[in-house]
């Protein structure tokens, strides 16, 4: 079994310095190893069995003088971040056929190197393994959006780089805290779960993870590096930085944050979930002025993940449960966002709103393709979006009542500036620049139909994957409220 | 002591080669002297003898000489071509290397206050020379004349200090010094303290902390970009040894009296290194200030004293060294080919040359102290080891400053991959291929699995 494991994360590295050496033949060699991952974790998922348990768990000594081993090891919670990963990366790899980036071997190759450390964040049961993975995630994709990106790629990816390092280098000094904290001296998960630390403590080391994971996400006011990142990005790290790597963020706060400190959660949750909406206000606000479509999707994701942050830090089962669904359904959605405008981008040559127009007259399938997407993004009843959203604004609700009317703007915002997007791009006359649109064929016609089944399937019957962490998060909400009760 | 016999006796046969003008031979011979004073130290491990209560090679010596003449062995490889067209004279130049790597092994091998003095002297005076050794350049000369004015100036210091330290105990043993402190605990001589203070500011000199460091960018720009590279690793990493030896050692008692000048030193050294590399636009005079700020992160270990002090800083010293070997091996590479070595002359270097390249990332990633590379475990210790004593403050203030750094750092990959370039392709020697892949094996190796090198001392 745990033979299974290992291969799941070094699978990737294999296939990076395959992919590294393969020339011209880059993307299929990727995308075959993407695949095989998918298929691995197909195997895996068949095998686990839906319960609180830690399963498929390696642990092996590796740098046993500072108490470090790779430990990894796979429950409910940590399913749905490997099946998120591991069903994008393909989906990433494929959406960019289209391109022809030049040295398509390095593009590649780093996109399975991201992988791998994605694999490795979502997995880890060992502080030290978490922190090297969250590092190893970040290498590829900054060299991703600073070699492939648009024309101010060097400034806004430094400042992408140097802001995300700064939050990890604090979580660093809260891991190495924790870890002196502990008198068996090693970063054992559940070593760290069982630390009585006092509120104070808490609330220092709370600030430590939680500005590392803000940053991530992002939650205002650490959100500036966002949208001109996700801009000058080329498309495939546009769709790894909202699809995947925002979702490490999310993971690290219900994985680390809050059954070791949950003292500090509850002492500074108000003030996380207070910023994760103002975010959500403030940030569909801007996206509401958003000239160029793909900024805007770049506001409208903020605004969706401070949904998902508050409905954790308010600390119910529907809270958590629903930031678990969302967290695949807008991992699924905003790729298939971005692909659209990535798709019209390689037509036309832009992504601002007002210039284009009537294309689906032109492109009746990327019309229907879009819209499906849209109305997942939206929370229509019947997508998954819908699924995700009500159960986060019931646990916000549950929380506190002003909470969830502000919060529940998200979903009315939304609304309004994804249609009136969609109505300006698709619908309307077709000018001199839409009017020999191309339709979606091939590579595209493969991906965005796998995107909208995934929308309609998990709108429908979202329940086998609520089922697969439902245990996991019922356990740690116990876990945490029995650490509560103890303090006291 | 036998690999201080092989090293110098290594020197005068090259210099005896030189005299009967046999060039090809000069290299190999330092090499094979190199490896056999390599082997003496490898194999001699655990031995643990006293000479004369002059000189100890304990393990902790014999880790530091394996680590100085290894990177000495890095370097000489490097000189395929290099001095050779400096002038004729390169039996000098091999001979006076092994002499400073002669008093390197002294000096961190020292029992003796007597020997400090005289490991540093022996180094100190082949550096002179090898500082100014390009006769008819400018800013070498301007490198040697500083370097020694300020050497000879901090050397003052150091004899100062001992003296009173004599002064207070009669003797120049560290043992009997350390017995003193021990024994005289509530009641140690006045004349004690400023002894400390003093060999603390001269050591400080040698190992080019602020605001002791101001030669170091002159020097260090001025002087050939092979013995800056010498300067910045093996001596850089001799000079910790000693003041390791001392402090970490005899001077331990008093602990709680000499700390906090330190940390002052620390904070500013980290400041000044740091801000100051931001601003360069010179990549050698870059890796000179980042010199400055990697001493501010090595003295992180005499903050706290714990168990591990030492091996933190071998593990630092020689997570650096690999590095920076790499840093001015590319360097030297890319000065013979542009004539230039300010970060615009890497533009677009990673087009043809792809494995340069790869290397000089990896090694800027693991100065930066990125996860997986050696730098990130060096820093990763020294943070660990202030932690013991809960100096939040200071670590949170050395980990803004690591983010200055990763800004300078990465300037060189963004030139190398993100900007376009005249797209120049580098001659490297199959020697410089053999040192960078070498050095970037020992990084990435140190960075995945340092246990190796973790319970060495």
């Amino acid at each position: 079994m745990e033979q299974l494991l290992i291969l799941l994360i070094f699978l990737p590295v294999v296939g990076a310095l395959v992919t590294a050496f393969s020339g011209n033949a880059a993307k299929n060699v990727a995308l075959a190893f993407a695949v095989a991952s998918l298929a691995l974790t197909a195997v895996l998922a068949g095998q686990f069995i839906p319960d609180a348990s830690t399963q498929f768990a390696v642990n092996l000594p590796w740098i046993q003088d500072l108490g470090i081993s790779f430990h990894a090891g796979i429950d409910g919670i940590s399913l749905i971040t490997v099946l998120l990963t591991n069903v994008l990366v393909p989906i990433i790899i494929l959406a960019s056929y289209q391109h022809n980036y030049k040295s398509p071997a390095g593009f590649f190759a780093l996109i399975l190197f991201m992988q791998a450390g994605l694999l490795v964040v979502f997995t880890a049961m060992d502080a030290f393994l978490f922190y090297i993975g969250w590092e190893a995630a970040l290498i590829p994709i900054y060299f991703i959006c600073a070699i492939w990106g648009g024309k101010d790629r060097i400034k806004v990816n430094m400042k992408f780089f140097v802001y995300t390092i700064a939050g990890s280098l604090f979580m660093l000094l809260g891991i190495i805290y924790l870890y002196l904290q502990n008198p068996a001296h090693n970063f054992d998960i559940q070593a760290f779960y069982q630390l009585h630390l006092d509120p104070v403590q808490q609330g220092w080391i709370f600030w430590s993870f939680f500005i590392a994971f803000a940053i991530k996400m992002p939650i205002f006011p650490f959100h500036t590096w966002q949208p001109d990142t996700y801009t000058e990005a080329p498309a495939a790290g546009t769709m790894l930085l909202s699809g995947i790597m925002l979702k490490m963020g999310i993971y690290g706060v219900i994985r680390w944050l809050l059954p070791i400190v949950p003292a500090g959660v509850q002492n500074w949750g108000n003030t996380a979930i207070v910023l994760s909406i103002i975010g959500i206000v403030y940030a569909s606000l801007i996206a509401f002025k958003q000239k160029d479509a793909k900024r805007l999707v770049a506001y409208s994701s903020i605004a969706h993940v401070g949904l998902i942050s508050a409905g954790i830090f308010a600390l119910n089962i529907q809270g958590l449960q629903g930031a678990m669904i969302q967290m695949l359904s807008h991992g699924i959605n905003v790729i298939g966002l971005f692909f659209v405008l990535d798709i019209i981008f390689s037509r036309v040559k832009t992504n601002t709103i007002a210039e284009l127009g009537g294309v689906a007259k032109s492109a009746p399938k990327l019309a229907i393709a879009f819209l499906i997407i849209v109305l997942g993004t939206v929370a229509l009843p019947g997508t998954n979006g819908f699924v995700g959203e009500f159960m986060l604004l019931i646990g916000i609700y549950q929380y506190n009542i002003w909470a969830v009317v502000f919060a529940g703007l998200t979903v009315i915002f939304g609304a309004v500036y994804m249609f009136r997007m969609y109505q300006n791009i698709m619908l309307g006359k077709t000018n001199e620049l839409t009017v020999g649109f191309a339709d979606i064929k091939g590579s595209e016609q493969v991906v965005l139909f796998i995107i909208c089944a995934l929308i309609i399937v998990l709108g429908v019957y979202p329940k086998p994957i609520l089922h697969l962490s439902e245990a996991s998060v019922q356990q740690l909400l116990e876990q945490v409220n029995q650490k509560l009760t103890s303090v006291k | 002591m036998n690999i201080i016999i092989t090293i110098v006796v290594t020197a005068l046969a090259v210099l005896y080669a030189g005299l009967f003008k046999a060039k090809k031979a000069l290299l190999p011979l330092t090499l094979l002297g190199l490896l056999i004073s390599l082997t003496f130290a490898v194999t001699s491990w655990n031995s643990d003898t006293v000479y004369y209560g002059m000189m100890q090679m304990d393990n902790f010596a014999l880790a530091f000489s394996s680590l100085t003449i290894l990177g000495t062995i890095f370097i000489f490889l490097l000189t395929q071509n290099y001095f050779s067209k400096n002038g004729e004279n390169i039996a000098e130049y091999y001979t006076l290397i092994l002499f400073a790597l002669s008093g390197i092994i002294i000096m961190v091998s020292y029992t003796n206050m007597s020997m400090l003095f005289i490991g540093i002297e022996i180094m100190s005076v082949a550096l002179y020379i090898l500082a100014g050794i390009r006769k008819n350049n400018f800013a070498s000369n301007e490198a040697s004349l500083k370097y020694f004015l300020m050497g000879a100036f901090s050397t003052g210091f150091l004899l100062f200090g001992i003296t009173l330290v004599y002064g207070a105990t009669g003797s120049f043993s560290l043992h009997a010094i350390n017995q003193y402190l021990i024994g005289n605990y509530q009641a140690v001589s006045p004349l004690f303290y400023p002894g400390v203070i003093l060999i603390m500011v001269g050591l400080c000199f040698k190992i080019g902390a602020a605001p002791f460091h101001f030669w170091t960018p002159d020097v260090y720009e001025g002087a050939p970009s092979l013995i800056t590279a010498f300067m910045s690793t093996v001596v850089k990493t001799a000079g910790f040894a000693a003041f390791l030896r001392l402090f970490a050692g005899t001077f331990a008692p008093l602990h709680d009296f000499w700390m906090p000048p330190l940390m002052a030193i620390v904070c500013i050294t980290l400041f000044i290194g740091n801000v100051t590399a931001l601003f360069q636009k010179n990549f050698k005079r870059m890796l000179a200030y980042s010199s400055i700020s990697h001493a501010g992160y090595l003295l992180f270990s005499l903050i706290t004293l714990t168990a591990s002090s030492a091996n933190n800083v071998m593990v630092y010293a020689a997570a650096y060294t690999f590095a920076s070997i790499i840093a001015f091996a590319v360097l030297i590479l890319v000065k013979q080919k542009t004539g230039h070595d300010n970060f615009e002359s890497f533009n677009g270097l990673g087009k043809r040359n792809p494995l340069v390249a790869l290397a000089l990332t990896i090694a800027m990633l693991s100065l930066a102290g990125i996860p997986l590379t050696a730098g990130f475990i060096g820093k990763y210790l020294m943070f660990l080891n202030v932690m013991h004593d809960y100096q939040i403050y200071l670590v949170a203030f050395a980990i803004l400053n690591a983010l200055v750094g990763f800004y300078y750092y990465l300037r060189v990959i963004v030139a190398m991959y993100f900007k376009e370039g005249a797209e120049i392709a580098l001659e490297t020697p199959v020697q410089y291929k053999v040192v960078l892949i070498l050095s970037v094996i020992i990084t990435v190796f140190l960075g995945v699995y340092p246990t190796v090198i973790l319970n060495l001392i």
